[in-house]
């Protein structure tokens, strides 16, 4: 009897082939094991002054200098990847929760429930994105719901890119849901009797899961880019936390005198989105053949 | 006669002559920007008018007025109930001093109050007064600072299609050479380049080493260069990719094999054939573009420290100037949504295929 290969291993087998992709996803791996052992690896706390050590140039002791304070930027590159990271995927990772949910619940039932549930959705797009994101940002960070400041950056940062990034998913989502809900196979379940909601858990989103992850990659990359957008024009995290955001403002300040402040966060965000979009390009390619462009 | 044919030729001549009071130096008189809008407006009409599209039109516009109210009385609300006012300072007022500018505001009247006198307000097309520019209209303030960042929007607009659209073309043409890798190469990186870092490194080049070129202001066409580029190589990234995969679609279909086969060159199948029918897709993308140039205006106004909306969003959110933010914001949104539905009629014009209902 022949072996057959299932969907997912086809899909791993294609991904192997396409160079870039790979190389992307080891990347990308890369930066978030740096991201998570931030605190071990960097060679000094974020925040630490060296009185008298501002804007060292890149040295062994400092190896990408010292800011305008005296803190060590490659210590701070490292905690900004963390801050970037985590922003990233746990916003795509909600937007895809609740996008999914939403989606899926207003595709299937359709009629009116449909409808009603994208005008909202249509309300929501007709906002530009970062108009939204400022709102919700000022509006969530104004109730000031934990202690540390840190973790009030990070819920409201991770709230106001979420408000902002399911809607896309949601729509995609319905559009599937509506497609795949006509054919038989689910016509059968619908005949066992299933619920709807074990029909939609059971037998349609696995079977659209494809174009959903495919989403979400490209959600990571525009959630830390949206990140350091809002932090650099000063609406997002505050110093002294760290995140490339932050960080470019920073360099961007200093511009003048010390130009090599920009370039570690800059060249973080830069092959970090790079990587990003090739992997989710040699994904989008791997799960779905018939789209490759 | 055909008075249709007429209108875009001269709306092209009033936009070329805009254009060509800006370049050189003057300032673009505002009965122009109105020109241009009626003509645009009436081009408009004519065409929904001659497609019977007119239906069609009303129903979106209603909905478009539905939508936009909603965003004003979510925005509101929202707004209104972020602890902390605009006049919590540092420096407490005195009690009598805040409860009598409260009172001039309409802040000290229940809410439901506040946000009928607020609607009233809008509907007779006056926006309020800023919070903290004393004294000035939302509209006022508007009025001055949209002439930048539409010129600002319009000049990234054409340089993200005069460079993508080539950009794609010739990638497609040579697919799968190393002309193809270069240009998507080149499209792969725009796109994940923020502008705030494209900005900052075409400073440090070209102001601060080269000193060629101004590292901020909106005055001559000389300090539009480099926030046009900042502005418009990510959506010029964007159209290249998109434009390339939609003519190597259009490359496989049979008329261009027909056309290919009885005998024309192939720069003329590329250039009358090819392009012509692979630039709907570029089309479709015109509305997410607008609503990015728009996006990424903010962050080059700030950088450059051009006069233009985006700073007045920035601040008015930082000072709590409830009446600006709220001015930007249905502005913001009109503007999209009026895009949108200007992309969509357009496309019955470039696809007859389409119909819209």
């Amino acid at each position: 009897m022949m072996k057959s290969n299932s969907l997912w291993q086809d899909s791993w087998v294609r991904l192997q082939k396409n160079k870039g992709a790979m190389f992307s996803m080891y990347f990308i791996i890369l930066v978030s094991v740096l991201a998570l052992f931030a605190g071990v690896l960097s060679p000094y706390p974020f925040d630490e002054i060296f009185d008298g050590k501002e804007f060292l140039s890149p040295n062994s002791k400092f190896w990408f200098g010292t800011d305008s304070l005296g803190r060590d930027l490659f210590s701070r590159t490292l905690y900004g990847a963390r801050m970037s990271m985590a922003v990233g995927i746990i916003t795509a990772l909600i937007s895809m929760v609740i996008g999914t949910v939403y989606g899926s619940i207003s595709g299937w039932f359709g009629g009116r429930i449909d409808s009603i549930m994208m005008r909202f959705v249509d309300t929501l797009i007709a906002i530009p994105s970062l108009v939204l994101l400022i709102l919700v940002k000022v509006f969530f960070d104004s109730f000031q719901l934990f202690e540390s400041l840190e973790a009030r950056a990070l819920t409201g940062m991770v709230v106001a890119l979420s408000m902002v990034g399911w809607v896309t998913l949601a729509r995609v989502v319905r559009g599937q849901v509506l497609q795949v809900k006509e054919l038989t196979y689910v016509e059968a379940a619908r005949a066992l009797g299933f619920k709807p909601a074990h029909i939609l858990r059971k037998y349609i989103i696995p079977n659209i899961l494809g174009p959903i992850i495919v989403l979400l990659t490209f959600q990571i990359p525009s959630n830390i880019l949206s990140e350091s957008f809002l932090s650099f024009i000063g609406l997002g995290l505050q110093p002294p936390y760290s995140s490339w955001g932050v960080l470019a403002n920073d360099g961007w300040k200093a511009m003048q005198t010390y130009p090599h402040l920009i370039f570690p966060p800059g060249v973080a965000i830069f092959l970090t989105l790079l990587a990003f979009n090739l992997f989710g390009d040699g994904l989008r390619d791997a799960l779905d053949p018939k789209m490759k462009t | 006669m055909k008075i249709e044919k007429y209108i875009p030729l001269l709306l092209l001549g009033l936009i070329v002559w805009a254009i060509g009071l800006d370049l050189f130096g003057y300032i673009i008189p505002s009965v122009l920007f109105y020109a241009i809008g009626l003509t645009f407006v009436c081009g408009l009409g004519v065409f929904i008018y001659k497609n019977s599209l007119l239906k069609y039109t009303m129903k979106r516009i209603g909905e478009a007025f539905f939508v936009i109210f909603l965003i004003m009385t979510a925005t509101f609300l929202l707004l209104r109930t972020i602890p902390g006012g605009p006049f919590d300072e540092e420096k407490a007022l005195p009690p009598e001093i805040k409860a009598n500018i409260e009172k001039k505001y309409n802040l000290d009247q229940p809410l439901l109050t506040q946000y009928a006198l607020y609607i009233g307000q809008v509907v007779r097309g006056d926006m309020g007064e800023s919070f903290k520019y004393v004294g000035r209209s939302v509209t006022d303030i508007i009025k001055e600072a949209l002439p930048p960042s539409l010129l600002l929007g319009f000049y990234a607009l054409i340089l993200a299609f005069l460079m993508g659209i080539p950009l794609g073309l010739f990638a497609a043409a040579r697919h799968n050479t190393w002309i193809d890798n270069l240009c998507m190469g080149f499209a792969v990186s725009g796109i994940a380049l923020p502008n705030f870092l494209v900005a900052t490194l075409l400073v440090l080049f070209f102001s601060l080493k080269l000193q060629v070129l101004p590292a901020a202001l909106w005055v001559t066409p000389w300090h539009y260069i480099l926030p046009v580029i900042a502005l418009g190589i990510r959506p010029a990234a964007f159209i290249a990719r998109l434009t390339r995969s939609s003519v190597l679609d259009v490359i496989q279909s049979d008329y261009i094999r027909t056309a290919k086969a009885k005998g024309l060159s192939a720069r003329k199948v590329l250039w009358k054939h090819v392009l012509k029918n692979s630039l709907l897709p570029v089309l479709t993308f015109s509305g997410p573009l607008a609503a990015g140039i728009m996006s990424g205006s903010f962050v080059i106004e700030f950088i450059f420290a051009i006069p233009g909306l985006g700073p007045h969003l920035i601040s008015s959110v930082s000072n709590r100037d409830y009446p600006l933010i709220l001015g930007l914001t249905l502005l913001y949104s009109i503007m999209l949504i009026f895009a949108n539905l200007i992309v969509d009629l357009l496309y019955t014009f470039f696809d007859p295929r389409i119909k819209l209902s």
